[in-house]
């Protein structure tokens, strides 16, 4: 146990030394809040002009998550960056020959590392709902109402869970670049595209991030969307497969591959 | 001390480290030599467990790599000087490394001083020069006090002014009692600081001797005459029951003579002599000899007198009497 306390603390500092660890984290808190006062404004202003059907399905918490499609991109180069960085500087070599044990290197950069993406995660949904519900006007929810709390809490987790989603992606792919070459146009634009394609938004519907931020809705079809087959924390427990599936195979690829 | 038995490496068909063993004994530098492309850098990495062996095993002090359990406390390594992270000043890439082993912390600040880098601490090792990195990476190799160290190339790239630092900083470690292991791929580098010498060509162990003994075995020196009359002092030579070696454009080369009793032998018998000198092979060469056969990049078309393929003349041991 004391090894496993002295690698924590070691990955601490590298994360706390590090410059890129406050930009991403400050971008993901700063742009899902901006875009997502933003919108809420913006829908609060123009409520009117929506169509009937989806005034009727109207879901305020959402809205105010409006950010997250962006502001998830931040988190996700963070973390992108915690494991990529380590290919990329030639610092794994170094950070392997301190500590052989693979296991317990990986799964404490990722317990510091995730800690605090949940941390920044929550802080930002919680920051990003009351904003917008206050820009929102006569048609903001509260936090008491049914299911709202549990919507922001699963917005603060779906931010940690994509940072360690993306953190599993760099470990097997050992490059930031290709890393971020790969999830972040599948996030802004492959995910979203074939979830509103026929036939294809069957299988897209279980992609992670679209499973995942089922949690996010207070009504299951909010804003005349379609309904999942799966309940909120279903959907975050699909996403949390995928990132035990990517941690995993980051792992294997760490322990069976030269460094 | 480190044990390696069997060790090999193999990169599809290509065999990178074939079944190397060997062992580095405490108190001493040993030397790892080996041309480019030798395999020394991966035998290091296997060594450090960083890349995994296709067979066999490297012990540390009877222990595999992987089970140790605060490994820097044995074995301190400078690999590459570039495996630091350069958004992160030096003290912090140290104090992330010590930290992983329990070290304290006020011994950063110690290897710091003890390399030179106390000035730069705080700065981003990212602007270092290749020998302040080296300087930071050698100082992460003595963070943990270790009893072994191993250095990958260490004076690469230096200044002279590293590369003397480095040599008695080699030196001053090993008189402290510790097993040094320090590869490079030149003979005169190692002449000067190694004890021991292990030398390896294409994966495989081609010496594994003292500094000394091969010094003796492999400095050949020799006496070297040419003579106009070059068939006359053969003749004599023989006579007097020296082993003559034809060297080629006219010299004669003698083994276990002295220029003294040669140019009297001459004399007596009347010859005339147009050089009588001693020489003495380089380790160099004697180190070039052995790999020869072994060395993966031949600088194909050396032939600087006017191209490869270009017939004319030809100084090489082979193109005699063509």
């Amino acid at each position: 146990m004391a090894v496993e306390t002295a690698v924590l603390q070691s990955e601490w500092t590298k994360i706390r030394t590090v410059s890129s660890t406050v930009w991403t984290l400050a971008s993901a808190f700063l742009v899902t809040v901006a875009m997502g006062a933003g919108l809420s404004a913006l829908t609060n202003a123009t409520f009117d002009d929506m169509r009937a059907v989806e005034r009727a399905t109207f879901d305020p918490t959402l809205i105010s998550f409006s950010g997250m499609i962006l502001g998830q991109l931040a988190m996700v180069v963070f973390g992108v960056l915690v494991v990529g960085t380590e290919y990329s500087s030639g610092m794994i070599r170094t950070s392997l020959a301190a500590v052989p044990q693979r296991a317990t290197f990986l799964f404490s950069k990722i317990t510091v590392a995730g800690g605090l993406a949940f941390l920044v995660g929550l802080a930002t949904s919680f920051v990003t709902f009351f904003l917008g519900q206050a820009l929102l006007g006569g048609h903001r929810a509260s936090i008491s109402d049914d299911n709202v709390l549990r919507a922001v809490i699963g917005a603060g987790l779906y931010m940690g869970l994509i940072a360690l989603f993306s953190m599993g992606v760099a470990a097997m792919l050992r490059s930031s670049m290709l890393s971020l070459g790969i999830l972040v146009p599948f996030l802004l634009l492959v995910s979203n595209i074939l979830s509103a394609v026929p036939k294809a938004k069957e299988v897209a519907q279980y992609f992670p991030d679209q499973a995942g931020s089922k949690v996010m809705r207070v009504i299951p079809d909010a804003m005349n969307s379609e309904k999942a087959p799966y309940g909120p924390w279903g959907g975050l427990g699909i996403m949390a497969l995928w990132v035990v599936a990517s941690l995993l195979g980051g792992y294997l690829v760490l322990k069976k591959r030269d460094a | 001390m480190i044990e390696l038995e069997g060790l090999t490496k193999r990169y599809g068909t290509k065999i990178a480290v074939d079944h190397l063993s060997f062992q580095v004994r405490p108190g001493v530098v040993t030397g790892f030599l080996g041309p480019n492309g030798a395999g020394k850098s991966t035998t290091m990495r296997m060594m450090l467990d960083l890349d995994n062996p296709t067979s066999g095993t490297v012990r540390i002090d009877g222990k595999h790599y992987r089970d140790l359990a605060e490994p820097l406390k044995y074995i301190g390594a400078l690999l590459d000087a570039k495996a630091m992270h350069g958004g992160r000043s030096a003290y912090n890439n140290l104090l992330c490394l010590a930290q992983s082993n329990r070290i304290p912390a006020s011994r950063v600040g110690e290897v710091l001083d003890l390399v030179g880098l106390t000035a730069v601490a705080k700065k981003k090792s990212k602007g270092f020069s290749l020998g302040m990195g080296q300087r930071l990476g050698i100082a992460s190799a003595l963070l943990g006090d270790p009893e072994i160290l191993m250095f990958d190339e260490p004076v690469n790239g230096l200044d002279p002014e590293g590369i003397h630092w480095i040599r008695n900083l080699m030196k001053a470690l090993a008189a402290e009692g510790r097993t040094i292991f320090v590869s490079s791929h030149l003979m005169s580098e190692m002449a000067l600081t190694a004890d021991h010498l292990i030398v390896i060509g294409q994966g495989k162990l081609l010496a594994d001797t003292s500094m000394a003994d091969f010094i003796q075995q492999n400095s050949r020196s020799f006496v070297r005459m040419r003579s106009p009359q070059q068939e006359r002092l053969r003749d004599v030579l023989h006579a007097n029951g020296f082993v003559v070696v034809e060297a080629g454009h006219g010299a004669l080369e003698v083994d276990g003579a002295t220029t003294e009793k040669l140019g009297e032998l001459a004399a007596e018998n009347g010859l005339v002599l147009h050089e009588l000198s001693q020489q003495r092979a380089s380790l160099e060469e004697a180190f070039m000899q052995m790999t020869a056969a072994a060395v993966e990049y031949h600088a194909h078309g050396t032939d600087v007198h006017g191209g490869a393929a270009a017939p004319g003349p030809q100084w090489g041991p082979t193109s005699e009497g063509a």
